[in-house]
């Protein structure tokens, strides 16, 4: 606290709620060993003979058992960071390390969740959560007890021969959450996992991420475009500029963990949101942007109408 | 009220019960009645007249057929006649042609086409003709998707795959499967071979195509969640691409089913004519076409009552399809 308001020149605007115990914690993770790197990231596409620069030159370094949260602006190309972390797509060039290991394709050593429910849907919650296991050439009893341990841990056991179309969202959601944790993944990789659910589930969600990513060795990645979602996760939240995506900064959650079930409404969770919307949205493109997208109404009720004004 | 329900003219809304049942009955019942009225209603076409009384006129018997011009010439012959006795002049009513028999009597062709034995001891029954039929239909359809159904998902699968794939089986579909006929015989002989190659040819270049068709629509968050869990290669086709298709694949299944019965007409007619093809030829040959009606009727009840029976196993199969 000292050193931040002594040198109040580069101070950064949220340095003022990192508390000692915060400061320490971060210290911790810094020294942890390195989970994933990517450097000098590049990505483009090609459509119809023009090519797009999605990626340009990110670079990243998270350590084990961190959460991570990737904001940014429509088109920064955050979902393409994480599909090429997993090796849905082929970079262009620079490097992604997992553990000191270049990613070429997708491996059981990267999980993934993705928005739309990717669940197999001939398949029961067990079988689902088996499909990792046992593709890995593990024996079906000992894959299926240890598929039960993982239902029970997301209190689905009810569930295990239900099938997917049998459950709700959330529930879903969960399964392919330990599906993908099943194969003790190095990395868990999750895209934008709860834009389709109601603000209810979605806390309700969060929640119980919070909780398995506390219990597992798990290093989180995750994609979003709620900043809510984003400071109540994460240790540290990637901003991405748009246009080409490059890091626009790497912001320290100034808050304690557990969080805590009010931790939305503190005076340091406001603070980091009006930071980061001024990152992600900077005031003055909003200006013109809303300049430009006011509307041409013209008045068509009628004066003497029964309902002449709604103000 | 209304003489419709509201729903009935409501864009894609579902209907009903009753109304799905009674419309279904009106689906069928709606042409029966006008080909009952065509059969029935005597001033309704009735081009022929049926005689009853050959009079003296040398070529009536009872029972022919003659064109209404020609019996009225006949009659107008013997009224010319003064004093003609009333028994010389030929009696008739109006009839429909011999090709169109009345509903009452294909239904008893149905079952009497059945029960006639064959005009000659070594001609098949008609249940024999059926079941050859079938068999034709099986086995053409057996070796299309053996192949096919490989072919398909490998193109839906891989982009490679597809090129070297689709091009030509895109060309060769439209190469008509009958122009092969005199080839197939060449090729396969008189018998059964080149017949199950006509039904093989009719279907498989279509089956590969739609095949690889449903295949691409998968969804490809499924295969991207197995290629994270370390799922690749074959065992992914085996594990993900194939059950994740496999409902639509059924469903491909019965719309190239009902293909492989419109080509067997055609594949049975080449070589030793045989089947029910062999039928109806032969009955059309003796004129009775209350037998041909029937046994055209025989084919398309086979064929609804086939797909209603695998649309029931599909549904009972694949559960989790179309739900929720």
């Amino acid at each position: 606290m000292t050193e931040t308001t002594m040198n109040i020149e580069n101070a950064h605007p949220l340095d003022k709620w990192v508390t000692p115990e915060i400061a320490a914690r971060n210290d911790r993770i810094e020294i942890r060993p390195v989970a994933l790197e990517i450097k000098q990231l590049h990505k483009s596409f090609e459509h119809k003979g023009k090519v797009n620069k999605v990626l340009n030159g990110i670079d990243f370094t998270t350590h084990k058992r961190e959460f991570i949260c990737v904001v940014g602006p429509s088109g920064c190309g955050k979902s393409t960071l994480a599909r090429l972390v997993a090796g849905l797509e082929q970079k262009e060039s620079g490097h992604i390390l997992v553990e000191g290991k270049e990613v070429t394709e997708p491996g059981p050593d990267r999980g993934m969740v993705f928005q739309s429910y990717s669940l197999f849907p001939w398949m029961s919650v067990k079988q689902n959560v088996m499909f990792g296991l046992t593709q890995a050439g593990m024996a079906r009893n000992t894959a299926e007890a240890e598929a039960l341990q993982w239902i029970d841990l997301v209190g689905l056991s009810k569930f295990v021969d239900a099938y997917p179309h049998q459950l709700s969202g959330g529930m879903k959601q969960r399964v392919a959450i330990i599906r993908a944790l099943a194969n003790q993944p190095k990395i868990l990789l999750m895209d934008e996992p709860f834009a389709a659910l109601d603000p209810k589930n979605r806390l309700k969600m969060q929640q119980y991420l919070l909780e398995i990513w506390r219990n597992i060795d798990i290093t989180i990645f995750f994609i979003t475009h709620d900043l809510d979602e984003a400071i109540y996760l994460a240790d540290r939240i990637l901003v991405l500029d748009a246009n080409p995506g490059r890091v626009k900064e790497v912001v320290k959650v100034p808050l304690p963990r557990p969080r805590a079930d009010d931790t939305l409404l503190t005076e340091e969770f406001l603070a980091t949101k009006a930071y980061l919307e001024s990152l992600v949205h900077p005031p003055e493109t909003e200006e013109e942007e809303s300049m430009e997208d006011k509307l041409s109404m013209v008045r068509m009720v009628p004066v003497n109408a029964e309902v002449p004004d709604i103000y | 009220m209304a003489i419709f329900p509201k729903s009935w003219t409501t864009p894609r809304v579902e209907l009903d019960k009753a109304s799905k049942i009674w419309l279904t009955i009106a689906s069928f019942a709606i042409p029966l009645l006008l080909w009952s009225l065509v059969s029935y209603v005597p001033f309704l076409w009735h081009p022929d007249i049926k005689v009853t009384d050959p009079g003296n006129v040398s070529y009536f018997r009872e029972g022919t057929l003659v064109k209404k011009e020609i019996f009225e010439r006949e009659v107008d012959k013997r009224l010319a006649i003064k004093g003609e006795n009333p028994a010389n002049i030929p009696q008739g009513i109006p009839a429909n042609p011999v090709y169109l028999p009345a509903p009452h009597e294909v239904a008893l062709a149905m079952y009497t086409a059945f029960t006639t034995p064959p005009k000659r001891f070594n001609e098949p029954w008609l249940h024999q003709s059926l079941w050859h039929s079938v068999q034709i239909i099986f086995w053409g359809f057996f070796w299309s998707m053996v192949f096919g159904v490989p072919l398909g998902i490998l193109a839906g699968t891989y982009d490679s795959a597809s090129r070297i794939i689709e091009p030509f089986t895109e060309f060769f579909r439209y190469l008509p499967a009958p122009a092969f006929g005199a080839l197939a015989v060449a090729i396969l002989g008189i018998y059964d071979a080149p017949k199950i190659a006509i039904i093989f040819i009719g279907t498989f270049f279509q089956m590969v195509l739609i095949v690889a068709t449903t295949t691409r629509k998968l969804n490809m968050a499924l295969v991207e969640a197995a290629l994270t869990l370390g799922c690749k290669g074959k065992s992914l086709i085996r594990r993900v691409i194939l059950p994740g298709v496999l409902p639509d694949l059924f469903r491909d299944m019965r719309i190239l089913l009902g293909w492989a019965w419109t080509y067997l007409i055609v594949a049975e007619l080449i070589g030793t004519s045989s089947g029910i093809t062999w039928f109806i030829t032969q009955q059309a040959r003796y004129k009775n076409f209350d037998n041909v009606f029937a046994a055209i009727l025989m084919i398309g009840i086979l064929g609804i009552v086939t797909d209603m029976i695998l649309a029931k196993l599909g549904k009972r199969m694949f559960p989790w399809h179309n739900a929720g």
